[in-house]
């Protein structure tokens, strides 16, 4: 898969918790998932599970309490796809 | 000084009754709610009848955003989240804006339990060694005050908002307790209102239990037969009801639709004791409770026009007439009309009594009395006590003045409560 692909799938995953107020244009690269894009910290145990089940992967708690950014995001899934190969 | 109460929204999500004008059709009708499930007779239930309010996927989406319906398991959820923002919209409430929450509106959202279907799928992935999957909403599918965080989030009320539970007492236990908050100045608005999920694992302790009708199977329509010879048992029912109470001066300010007064209400216990059981209301008890709730409403026995009864179609029925005829001292054709809602939804337990207080209140505000259905066979010890005339088969017109409503539980709990009339 290629980055753009990634980041369109990671995108296409963040998207559904974006609050009301915030559009799906505002997911960047270095966008925060919770205080730039304000996602409910609870939800990104949500998202890692959706991460998980599109991209085949384990992500392990340490690499969640990495997960700051989408960059972020997309740094740990290459790592795990990269492994796994 | 103590606020005077009234209602002013209403909401409901019953068996062929999701939203009030639904609700009002079909107990005008007297339709029934009842149908087979065949889920239930593949998991081999004596009884494979139930009561489930039709929520479809137009329906989910029009109340919940893409968000919460992800994962979205607990039907108890679904039913209290339609019946709450029905009521608080029919009040011609708004959510409070973004930044502060409506500090004078409060919530009491009954439960019994709430997303068993959510516990079970949890359970499969504990038990699977799998835990981490559960993701984020397991736990408020599953807590009991779920609905009431569900519903303070979407609404933004800033007052008290909880959860109570007392089994089949639950909803009428609910309102009461909104009230008071209301009557001693704690509080503007309160929802009130409860909620019961559905399907085997909600009904399955019941149907082990025997007290479920099992020979109904091929005509469910049939099966609920509160108040009837024939009454075989109750039949399972879920759903939700929610009510919007406002202190008068509120309502008067706000210029709304007035439904009815709350005039005042009771609850007790007959702790098990006497004839009571953890199953069986202690008669004391339930006389105790009507008799309270009169008092605290500051009405006579005979001002009662109309009673809308707890009767489940079990044999209980049969001393909860008397119960009632020697609380008021009234008998044969001095006996206020009753009716039970069951007969159409079936027995919704903890969604009971809000269900049936809704009803009630649709009564005062459209000045009829709803039929008792499946019951041509009254039974002869209810003869005894009352008045055939005084148990309608079919819906009347009549304009009651003073309604009373009771609801009893599990665990020996009584709650009545006294609506009046308001001037239109």
């Amino acid at each position: 898969m290629r980055n753009e692909e990634r980041f369109k799938t990671l995108k296409n995953i963040v998207k559904i918790y974006l609050p009301e107020d915030v559009s799906e244009e505002a997911i960047e690269a270095e966008s925060n998932f919770t205080s730039e894009l304000n996602i409910n910290s609870a939800n990104l145990v949500d998202i890692v599970l959706d991460v998980e089940d599109a991209f085949h992967i384990k992500i392990e708690n340490e690499d969640m309490d990495q997960m700051k950014t989408v960059k972020d995001a997309l740094y740990i899934i290459d790592q795990k796809l990269l492994n796994k190969a | 000084m103590k606020k005077r109460v009234v209602i002013t929204g209403l909401g409901v999500c019953a068996p062929k009754g999701v939203g009030i004008s639904n609700f009002l059709k079909t107990l005008q009708k007297g339709e029934s709610g009842i149908a087979f499930h065949q889920e239930l007779a593949a998991l081999g239930f004596s009884c494979q009848i139930a009561g489930k309010p039709e929520v479809t996927p137009a329906i989910l989406e029009a109340y919940f955003s893409p968000l919460q319906r992800k994962g979205l398991s607990a039907s108890g959820i679904v039913y209290g989240v339609i019946a709450g923002m029905d009521a608080w919209a029919d009040a011609g409430l708004q959510k409070a804006a973004k930044e502060e929450p409506d500090w004078d509106s409060g919530i009491v959202f009954g439960a019994g339990t709430l997303g068993v279907d959510t516990f079970r799928e949890a359970i499969h992935l504990i038990d699977a060694n799998n835990t981490r999957r559960l993701g984020s909403t397991t736990v408020i599918q599953t807590m009991a005050s779920g609905i009431s965080a569900y519903l303070g989030g979407i609404l933004g009320c800033g007052n008290q908002v909880t959860t109570n539970s007392s089994a089949c007492c639950t909803g009428t236990e609910g309102l009461i307790m909104g009230y008071e908050r209301i009557r001693s100045g704690m509080a503007s608005r309160m929802l009130v209102g409860s909620t019961s999920d559905s399907g085997p694992y909600v009904w399955g302790g019941f149907d082990a239990m025997r007290i479920l009708p099992n020979q109904y199977n091929d005509n469910p329509t049939l099966a609920s037969r509160p108040m009837s010879d024939s009454a075989a048992g109750f039949v399972p029912g879920s759903g939700a009801g929610a009510l919007v109470l406002e202190s008068l001066d509120s309502a008067l300010k706000r210029g709304v639709t007035i439904y009815a007064e709350v005039l005042g209400g009771a609850v007790n216990s007959g702790g098990q004791r006497g004839n009571g059981s953890m199953t069986a209301p202690n008669s004391a008890a339930v006389q105790g409770c009507i008799k309270a709730a009169l008092k605290n409403a500051e009405v006579h026995e005979k001002d009662i026009d109309v009673i809308n009864g707890h009767l489940t179609a079990t044999k209980k029925d049969v001393d909860e007439i008397r119960n009632w005829s020697e609380a008021l001292q009234r008998k044969g054709i001095d006996f206020p009309y009753i009716n039970s809602t069951k007969g159409i939804v079936g027995h919704c337990l903890a969604a009971s009594g809000s269900i049936e207080s809704v009803a009630t209140v649709l009564q005062l505000k459209e000045g009829l009395v709803f039929g008792n259905q499946n019951c041509p066979d009254i039974h002869p010890e209810i003869l005894a006590c009352i008045d055939a005339s005084k148990i309608p088969q079919q819906t009347i017109q009549y304009q009651p003045k003073i309604v009373a409503k009771a609801s009893f539980g599990f665990g020996d709990v009584n709650a009545c409560v006294i609506f009046k009339e308001y001037p239109k």
